[in-house]
């Protein structure tokens, strides 16, 4: 579902939007050499979690939308189960480059927070291909 | 007592000792001074080290932490990294999340940051008329964080006479302490 809307947050200039909605599954493991454990070791404070869409357009060659985040503190269960999860935040792209994009990739990363040491960003194994018509939708009220 | 011995301890310091104990305490300052150059040589970063000054990216960072930056040229800015900014003309480093990047083929790039605890991006921080970040704007990416330590300096900043009375302090140390 794609639809050209002013981006009233940003440059004054018509640009693609993009409606994405998704579910997610998800086990958040902790896969240091190559064995998994549990993701809240001693030294993890918390996890910030998001979920990004990456594409390439002709105006520009790596583009990359944070569409929704979530924090899970130390003590929340890393078990994803989210179902029907509209995006936080207006995926616009940088100019018209979602029509008919057939090759946008949502992958899930997360950036571990530990108490005291290394900030390591992570990205999930598995990811999502969504592709976005040809046209878009055009609706009466906004 | 201990106010006698300390009189009596600068009476017996003659010229040569107090001029070694200067030297002693310049050489501390001087390494010092060179270890935190080495670190802006080896991290890239004009600030490798910066200290947390806002909420803005609770709980995951709160203020007074502290965090170490690397600047690395090659290094690519992607979504989710935490970085470090100025905004263009002002002194105040920034500490947020990239949110958005738009990367052209040639290398130039352009993104948009949010703070964690923020509603909003962080569009209305930027200059008048400025929607994009651009690497010139980066001071580093935070690599790893200590809690509560960046406190000493806030506390320094907010209460200069605090910041004095340490340095009066640290310097009655240094120039009475006694080479056994």
């Amino acid at each position: 579902l794609r639809k050209n809307v002013e981006d009233f947050t940003g440059p004054r200039e018509r640009s693609d939007l993009g409606f994405v909605t998704f579910d997610i599954t998800a086990d958040i493991l902790n896969g240091k050499n190559g064995l998994q454990t549990f993701i809240f070791d001693w030294n993890v404070k918390q996890l910030f979690l998001y979920l990004s869409a990456e594409y390439s357009t002709k105006n520009n060659a790596l583009n990359q939308v944070v569409l929704w985040d979530k924090i899970m503190l130390r003590g929340d269960n890393p078990r994803l189960s989210l179902k029907d999860m509209k995006s936080k935040y207006f995926f616009f792209d940088d100019g018209n480059g979602l029509k008919g994009n057939r090759n946008i990739t949502l992958t899930l990363s997360w950036n571990v927070v530990p108490n005291a040491g290394i900030l390591p960003l992570v990205t999930g194994s598995g990811h999502v291909s969504v592709p976005f018509p040809d046209t878009y939708e055009t609706t009466k009220s906004y | 007592g201990a106010a006698m011995d300390l009189f009596g301890d600068l009476r017996r310091m003659n010229k040569r000792q107090l001029y070694y104990q200067v030297l002693n305490f310049a050489m501390i300052v001087s390494s010092a001074l060179m270890i935190w150059k080495g670190l802006i040589v080896i991290t890239g970063s004009e600030s490798p080290i910066v200290v947390v000054l806002s909420g803005s990216m609770e709980p995951a960072f709160h203020r007074g932490d502290l965090l170490f930056l690397t600047n690395f040229h090659d290094d690519p800015i992607r979504a989710g990294e935490i970085v470090v900014f100025k905004v263009e003309g002002r002194d105040i480093p920034i500490v947020h999340r990239v949110i958005k990047v738009h990367e052209k083929g040639n290398g130039n790039i352009k993104f948009l940051t949010k703070g964690d605890n923020n509603e909003v991006d962080d569009r209305g921080l930027y200059k008048e008329g400025q929607n994009w970040l651009e690497k010139k704007d980066v001071v580093g990416r935070a690599r790893g964080f200590l809690p509560y330590v960046g406190m000493v300096t806030i506390i320094m900043n907010d209460y200069p006479k605090f910041k004095y009375a340490l340095l009066a302090v640290m310097g009655a140390y240094v120039l009475l302490k006694r080479e056994s």
